[in-house]
Formats: structure tokens, C-alpha cells, sequence
């Protein structure tokens, strides 16, 4: 049974207000008497720590890396949403909800996004006073700009590095609270478990990377920041250490697993260029905004971009979607890449890549005016890929990105385990089947900031004075036992293929069956390769080195693991499936234009999995989504 | 189409930070030339793995030049030779076939070893927990445009903003100092108006953090040689010259308190 989402009542602009006014909560006295667990340091756990630090409570985080600020929120380039309406564009919370709930494709809970369109003018607030040295106009004024296929400026920026300096400043904001005592830091941490002690849950289980030695750690609430799970693709824009297990632990323990096939492929990202590629990387969105995508008209074209004359060109965006043109959201732009690509118009020394090209908005603008707005992302190609964009142009493909799906939550942020939080990329809620560009910077900020600690209370409310379980208890014991174990198994293997081996081909199958279009008979058959090679994995697995010391082999191995469940949990959900929608297309429901042709009937839900046991599938429930405000229409963006 | 080198690799082995480490002799074999650094080590990685031996450690995540978390000397150079880039997105094009490539660790007393390549560099968390942050508790802020900021002053506050943390000034200092890494922080704070009212303290708390941990500075300019964000030594000048001020402006804060 899934529990109550908890969508206040009452008109949609005020239920969050009034919602924060029904929460109980913990005197500002008491809250030094309890303890939060917050695993993470993107956005959403470093922001969630600082405030909650800053409210009273006792903080302790936890990060797999050697420093809060490596995590991976650090790489998102281009910008951050807000309905500021400082362009005086006609921009407001209403018109921001309304842009999320379509391009999400109505796949998302209306309360939880408007509530994020609503905070959202109260993050640039929050990091402009942090010192966040956010882009500004010679007067002096913050600067916007329109990404992603927004028809507003909404958009604030730092350079083509605004995940760096927002992460930058809630990790200081973090540290600062550090420095008070109020948030205990814990880093080359990994969280390897969620305990659950009389159906709540009341702690991490955790492997100290350096040193191997494996701690337990009790609290009243464990806040889950972990990040998305786009590296179950082997290849993709996260970060390489990127991946799904604390988030899949919890869901082993009874969290419940929502939507995972709706993961997003990002339309600008350098193609592959060989077998050794360890990741992609991807080039801001905002790009497109100068920048026209193309491809040659002719088949087997071998001429040189330059030399091959306009009429020769195929701007199949523009043609295809004269309103939006090249801003078309990314599950549009990127599935129109891999149309032609397939078709064997694809450049690059492979074929797999179709044309950014500059040369007009160059001639238009100047080169200064170009390089002033994309120059870092221009150097940053022109390293990878040894080519000049300025005289060229980029070749780009669409890659692995971002994941909407993650933990169920309810309009608390709370998972199906009581006391257990999911926030930021890790849980399902705002994004539906597609998330827009510059919105994961404001998710991660919202939940962290202004959502988790004012819903956080009302579940502790009634806890004061309840002691901590105890790290002795057996739950501990029998987790840290299991972890143990698995690690030995890991060790004892004695295989003939390393972790990255079984990783890379996983992701192939994942990407070729569960990428950006998928069938059912992909589907069936992708479970059966997945199965299949999960079972060499744990046979014929190699890992060298011991458990004492670090040992990235053995890292991987307990994360590729994971990947392998939540794959095959991906596959029955894409099968399940039977629409498309967003960023999830199964070719047996498009319009006869080829967009995605959702199934409102039998799929306006959220499919959430309940973990039964390893031997037998999860169990689907659905929460029923209503529209209440945005009305239901086929998006076009013609 | 790519070509493909075939290198000798001297890489430092490590053990744990007290034990005696040593160079090993690797081949790297057929590595394309659009291979980053670092797809190259992964490439000897799995070659040391199918023979039974243990894969170096490395440290690395983004691989897009962000986060900090890579580096090695390359060399003897901290990420290498190419200017204004890190370890992650040095490409293999940059070699040449037959080249040997000496890989170490970054060396610096307040960096140690925890294995192979693999440093820890927490003091640097150490010296933004001193005071490298705006006391602007949640919820506290005014409206963002309220406080204009010249088009130029958000400009030099990001440019120093863009440090990377990765430690690279440090470790291609002859005296392990910290003073780009610390200035950065402190000019990206302190040149915006957000920053002005804890400026003195948070310099004095941070310079005096950082001198617990690292060597002094003597003006060599190796960190910025060395930055793969081209962070300029100005702000270490403009770093001493409110660490003095400081020590007069904090102590007539405390008169003025009591």
C-alpha cells in the first residue's frame, strides 16, 4: 500500500504556506536533542546540513569524497531557474509551475511543483547573500538569461559554472556550521546501509573508504542526498564515482522506488570517441541559444563542415519546430539527434554526432560577444576534442544526464520508511517524465533549503526525548555483519574480469535498450542480458587488493552491484509502461508526427516499486496524479 | 583518425601513508591519442588487472575539470605541462610515441600520502571552515537585487570564485604554501559587499588557519604556473594587505565591544 502523499488541501498558491502552518514543530530549546543524518553533499544535503544546523539540530554528514565540494552538483554549467520576472517578461511562480508540470509532461505532482516554483525566487535571495558572484548588467543589477526552452529570461548565472559557485556556497554556508559544532562532517564516508529498527528508520551503516573500517552511526531522521543513478548507463555526464546505492540500500530496506526509466538524455554532449571513453561530457545547454544545430543533407557526406553550402544543410530543428527551433526541450532535441544519426547523416570521424555550429551567431555578433558568453565551454571542447570551435563546428550527441526518477517521497520529502528523507536529484518528485534546464540546481536548493527543514519537524516533533537506538543493538550488528560479508564474497571471487568490465557492458545494454527509445521486446530482452550478465558478475567478478585500505575496485564493485538491480527494475518499469511520456519513449505510442503520445487514461501515475526480495520482483503501487491547474494537452512545439 | 602511443610510465606506489613507497614501471600500450590522462591510466589499470596486480589509485571524479578531485605530477609538474588545464583534461595528444611519463603524487608535508596518488588534502577544508563563508543564516536574505554589485567587482570576485580547490598552488610550491588557494577564497568574499562586514575577521582566521598547515610564501609564482584555472597571484597581494589591516581593524572591533 503506498502511504499518503499528504498534499495539503485548500487552493494551490497556498498550500504550502498553509501547510508549514499545520506541521507541528520542535522548539527552537529541544532541537539540540536531535539527531540528523544527512548523507550527501550536493546541493540538496550540504544546504539541508547548514540550516538545519543553523535551526538547532545536531548534524552529521557524510560524503564518499575526500571534500564536501567534489560532489557532483559542482559540474552543472549553465544556470538556475527563479520567477523573479526581473526581465519584466512576464514571468511569475504561476507561469514557472506551468512551464514544469508541461515539460515534465504531466507526470509530476502539481502541489510539489508549484511549491518549487515558490521557493524558488527565495534561493537567488539565499546565495546572492552567501556571496555567490552570480552574473550582473553594468548597473549593477543580477543578469538572466533563456535556457532550455523557455519562452522567459529566468535564468541567473555564474559563467558557464553555476553549479560550482552554488555548491561553493552552501558547502561554505556548511562549513560554517561546522566550524560551530553544529554539523559534524564525515568525509571519504560511503553510507553501505539504512537500518530500520521497528519499521523507522534510525541510522547508517558506513565504510570508512581510507582506512576499510566499517561504523555505525544512530540518529531520528536520515536524510538521503545522494544524487541520481545516470551511471547505471557506464557512459554518461556524472561524475564517475556517481551511483545509486545509498538510495538502492533504502529501497532494499522499504523505500519505495519511483519511476525509474525516466531518465534524461541531455541533447549537448561530445560523442564517444572510442571504446577506452571513460564518460561523456557534456556542453551547456545554452549553447543552443546561439548556436544552430544541423546536419548534411547528403548521405556519406565527406566535405568539411564550411564547404558544404547552405542549401546543403538540414537545420531539422528549425524546420521541424519553427517556434521553438534549436530550444526545443532536450527529450525533443535529443530524440531528433538520434533520428538522423540512425538515418546516416551523422558527422564526426564515427558518424555519431550531428552539428553545433557558430558561424552565423559569430558573424552576427562578433566573435568577442561569443567568447565573452561561452568561452570557458569553447576551451573546454576544444581541449577534448582537439578541435577549434570557433573555425569549426562542435559536434555533438545526446548522452545520459539526469534521472527524474528516485525514492518515493510524500509532500514532506519523506520515503515510505518513516524518518527516512530523500531530497535533491535522489528523489522522484518534481521533474515528471522530463526535467527542464537550470531546474536541478533550484530542486537541489529548494529541498534543501526551505522544504526538508520545515517539514522535518513535524515528524519529530512527537519523538523528544526518545532515546537513540543504541550502535550495539543487532540491527546494527546484523548490517554491519552483512556488509562484511559481502565484502569478503567481493574479495573471494576470484574472477577473471575487473569491476569496469561488467560496468561497460551493462551500460550497454542499458543505454541500447532503455536509452532514448524502447519497445517491449527490447524491454523483455534487456531484462534477460541484464540477468544474464549479473550472474557472471558475481561468478566471475575480480577484485584485487584488500579491504583494509582503499581499494577502488572494491568500491566499484558494491555500487555495479547495485546498478545491476535497479537496471532490471528500470526495464519492467519502461515495460510497464505503455505510453510515452517525456523523456520516456516507447515506440509503439507516438503521434504520427513521432513525438511522444502519452496514455492519460491508464498512465497519469506514478509508478512506485516495492522491494520484495532478491529472487522476486518489486511490486508495483500508483499514486494517481491530478490536474487540477495545468489542463491535460499534447505538448507541441511547433 | 586518432594515432596511438605506446609510453613507459614511472608511477609512485604507495602502500598507506607510512609506508616506504617507490617508483614502478608500467608500459602503456596502442593508447589512443584522444585518451585523456587519466582514460590512459585507466587503460594500464585494467592491463594491471588482468595480470594479478593490484590497479594504481589515482584520485579522480568529474573528469570535466571541475571538481578538484584530480591531480598528479606529471613530469614534475603539478597537472602537467599544458597550461590552465587539470590532470583530467590533459589529452594524450599532447605526448608523444616513445615518451616516458614520470607520475607521482602531490608533494607537500600537509598533503600526505594515503595510497599511490592519492593525497589528503583536508587542511584545505580546514582553512574555509576558518572562516571562508557569509554568515547569512536560510531564510535571513533581502531581496538579491537590493545590493547592486558593478558589472566588474562580480567579475573579479568569480574570478577568484573559480578555484577548483585541487591543490596544485601547493603542491608545485618549493615551500608547500597555500597563499593562491587562501587569497582566492578570501578576494572572492571579500571584494563583494556581502563579505565586508566579517572581512578582517575572516582573513585574519583563515591566513592564521592556513600558516598551521602550509610553508610561507616567497613570491616564486609556481601555483599560478601551475593553476588550471590561471588564478592570479594579485589576490595574494591583495590577501597580505588585509591580513595587516586586520590586526588592527579586529582588535579595534574588540575595543568598540568592550
Amino acid at each position: 500500500m503506498l502511504p499518503d502523499s499528504k498534499v495539503p488541501a485548500g487552493p494551490m498558491a497556498e498550500k504550502w504556506t498553509n501547510h508549514k502552518f499545520h506541521s507541528k514543530l520542535v522548539n527552537p530549546a529541544n532541537k539540540r536533542k536531535f539527531k540528523i543524518i544527512v548523507v550527501g553533499t550536493g546541493l540538496a544535503g550540504s544546504s539541508a546540513a547548514a540550516t538545519l544546523g543553523e535551526l538547532g539540530y545536531e548534524v552529521e554528514a557524510f560524503t564518499f569524497h575526500d571534500s564536501p565540494r567534489r560532489a557532483h552538483s559542482i559540474a552543472a554549467q549553465g544556470g538556475i531557474n527563479a520567477a523573479k520576472n526581473y526581465r519584466n517578461d512576464g514571468d511569475s511562480v504561476h507561469r514557472l509551475f506551468y512551464d514544469t508540470v508541461k515539460g515534465g509532461d504531466y507526470r509530476s505532482r502539481e502541489a510539489n511543483v508549484h511549491r518549487l516554483a515558490e521557493v524558488s525566487t527565495n534561493i537567488i535571495d539565499q546565495m546572492a547573500a552567501q556571496g555567490v558572484p552570480f552574473a550582473r548588467e553594468y548597473g549593477g543589477l543580477l543578469a538572466n538569461r533563456s535556457f532550455g526552452g523557455a519562452q522567459v529570461s529566468r535564468t541567473f548565472y555564474a559563467r558557464g559554472q553555476t553549479g560550482q559557485q552554488l555548491l561553493l556556497g552552501a558547502y561554505q554556508q556548511m562549513m560554517g556550521q561546522v566550524k560551530a559544532g553544529k554539523v559534524k562532517l564525515h568525509t571519504n564516508t560511503e553510507m553501505l546501509d539504512l537500518v530500520v529498527k521497528d519499521g523507522e528508520a534510525c541510522g547508517i551503516v558506513c565504510r570508512n573508504l581510507v582506512t576499510g573500517e566499517i561504523t555505525s552511526h544512530s540518529a531520528h531522521a536520515v536524510v538521503l542526498a545522494t544524487g541520481g543513478y545516470g551511471n547505471v548507463f557506464y557512459l554518461s555526464t556524472n561524475a564517475m564515482a556517481c551511483n545509486v546505492t545509498a538510495a538502492w540500500r533504502a529501497h532494499r530496506k522499504g523505500a519505495y522506488f519511483a519511476n525509474p526509466s525516466f531518465t534524461q538524455i541531455h541533447p549537448t554532449c561530445i560523442p564517444a570517441s572510442d571504446e577506452f571513453q571513460s564518460k561523456l561530457t557534456l556542453m551547456s545547454e545554452s549553447l543552443r541559444n546561439d548556436g544552430r544545430i544541423w546536419v548534411p543533407r547528403q548521405l556519406n557526406e565527406t566535405r568539411a563542415a564550411k564547404d558544404i553550402p547552405e542549401a546543403e544543410r538540414n537545420y531539422y530543428l528549425e524546420e521541424k519546430y519553427p517556434a521553438f527551433g534549436n530550444l526545443v526541450p532536450r527529450d525533443v532535441a535529443s530524440r531528433n539527434a538520434k533520428t538522423v544519426v540512425d538515418a546516416g547523416y551523422g558527422v564526426g570521424p564515427l558518424k555519431n554526432g550531428v552539428y553545433l555550429d557558430f558561424a552565423d551567431a559569430i558573424a552576427r555578433d562578433g566573435r568577442d560577444a561569443i567568447e565573452a558568453r561561452y568561452g570557458n565551454l569553447f576551451q573546454m571542447y576544444e581541449r577534448i576534442t582537439g578541435e577549434d570551435p570557433y573555425t569549426q563546428p562542435m559536434r555533438i550527441y545526446p548522452a545520459t544526464h539526469y534521472t527524474m526518477g528516485g525514492l518515493w517521497v510524500d509532500y514532506n520529502l519523506m520515503t515510505t520508511i518513516p524518518g527516512l528523507y530523500a531530497t535533491g536529484e535522489s528523489n522522484f518528485s518534481d521533474h515528471g517524465a522530463n526535467r527542464l534546464g537550470a531546474s536541478a540546481l533550484m530542486q537541489g536548493l529548494a529541498d534543501g533549503y526551505f522544504v526538508l527543514p520545515n517539514t522535518i519537524g513535524d515528524y519529530l516533533a512527537p519523538k523528544l526525548n526518545q532515546p537513540l537506538v543504541d550502535t550495539d543493538d543487532d540491527v546494527f550488528k546484523e548490517s554491519e555483519r552483512l556488509i562484511e560479508e559481502t565484502t569478503s564474497h567481493f574479495l573471494g571471487i576470484g574472477g577473471s574480469k575487473s569491476p569496469d568490465h561488467f560496468h561497460r557492458e551493462l551500460g550497454k545494454i542499458v543505454w541500447n535498450r532503455i536509452g532514448m527509445e524502447r519497445d517491449e521486446e527490447g524491454l523483455k530482452s534487456a531484462i534477460e542480458e541484464i540477468q544474464a550478465l549479473s550472474k557472471e558478475f558475481w561468478s566471475d567478478l575480480k577484485v584485487l587488493g584488500d579491504a583494509k585500505s582503499l581499494n577502488s575496485s572494491l568500491e566499484k564493485a558494491g555500487r555495479i552491484a547495485d546498478f545491476f538491480e535497479l537496471a532490471e527494475l528500470m526495464a519492467r518499469d519502461a515495460l510497464d509502461r505503455r505510453e510515452s511520456c517525456g523523456g520516456h519513449f516507447r515506440t509503439e505510442s507516438q503521434t504520427p508526427e513521432g513525438e511522444a503520445l502519452r496514455d492519460d487514461d491508464n498512465y497519469a501515475h506514478v509508478s512506485a516499486w516495492e522491494w520484495n526480495d532478491k529472487d522476486t520482483p518489486q511490486t508495483k503501487h500508483a499514486e494517481e496524479l491530478t490536474f487540477d491547474e495545468v489542463p491535460l494537452t499534447q505538448r507541441s512545439y511547433k | 583518425m586518432s594515432q596511438t602511443l605506446n609510453l613507459t610510465l614511472k608511477v609512485w606506489r604507495q602502500e598507506g601513508p607510512d609506508a616506504d613507497g617507490s617508483f614502478e614501471t608500467y608500459k602503456a600500450k596502442n593508447i589512443p591519442d584522444d585518451a585523456s590522462f587519466l582514460e590512459m591510466l585507466d587503460v594500464v589499470n585494467e592491463d594491471l588487472i588482468d595480470n594479478g596486480r593490484t590497479p594504481i589509485e589515482f584520485p579522480h571524479d568529474c573528469r570535466e575539470g571541475i571538481c578538484g578531485t584530480c591531480g598528479v605530477m606529471i613530469n614534475g609538474r603539478a597537472h602537467g605541462q599544458e597550461k590552465g588545464t587539470a590532470t583530467c583534461q590533459l589529452h594524450m595528444r599532447k605526448f608523444s610515441d616513445g615518451d616516458t611519463i614520470v607520475i607521482e603524487p602531490w608533494r607537500a608535508a600537509a598533503f600526505p600520502v594515503v595510497k599511490d596518488l592519492v593525497v589528503d588534502r583536508s587542511p584545505l577544508d580546514k582553512i574555509i571552515e576558518a572562516g571562508g563563508y557569509v554568515t547569512a543564516p536560510t531564510g535571513t536574505a533581502a531581496d538579491a537585487n537590493d545590493t547592486r554589485i558593478p558589472k566588474e567587482a562580480a567579475d573579479s570576485s568569480m574570478d577568484a570564485a573559480a578555484c577548483i580547490g585541487c591543490g596544485a598552488c601547493v603542491a608545485a610550491c618549493p615551500n608547500s604554501a597555500a597563499q593562491l588557494f587562501t587569497s582566492a577564497k578570501l578576494w572572492h568574499l571579500n571584494s563583494l559587499p556581502q563579505g565586508q562586514p566579517e572581512r578582517y575577521k575572516r582573513t585574519e582566521a583563515m591566513v592564521e588557519t592556513m600558516e598551521q598547515f602550509f610553508g610561507a610564501c616567497t613570491n616564486h609564482g609556481e601555483c599560478y604556473e601551475a593553476c588550471p584555472k590561471e588564478i592570479t597571484l594579485d589576490f595574494i597581494g591583495y590577501m597580505n594587505r588585509d591580513y595587516i589591516k586586520s590586526k588592527v581593524k579586529n582588535r579595534k572591533l574588540a575595543g568598540q565591544q568592550s
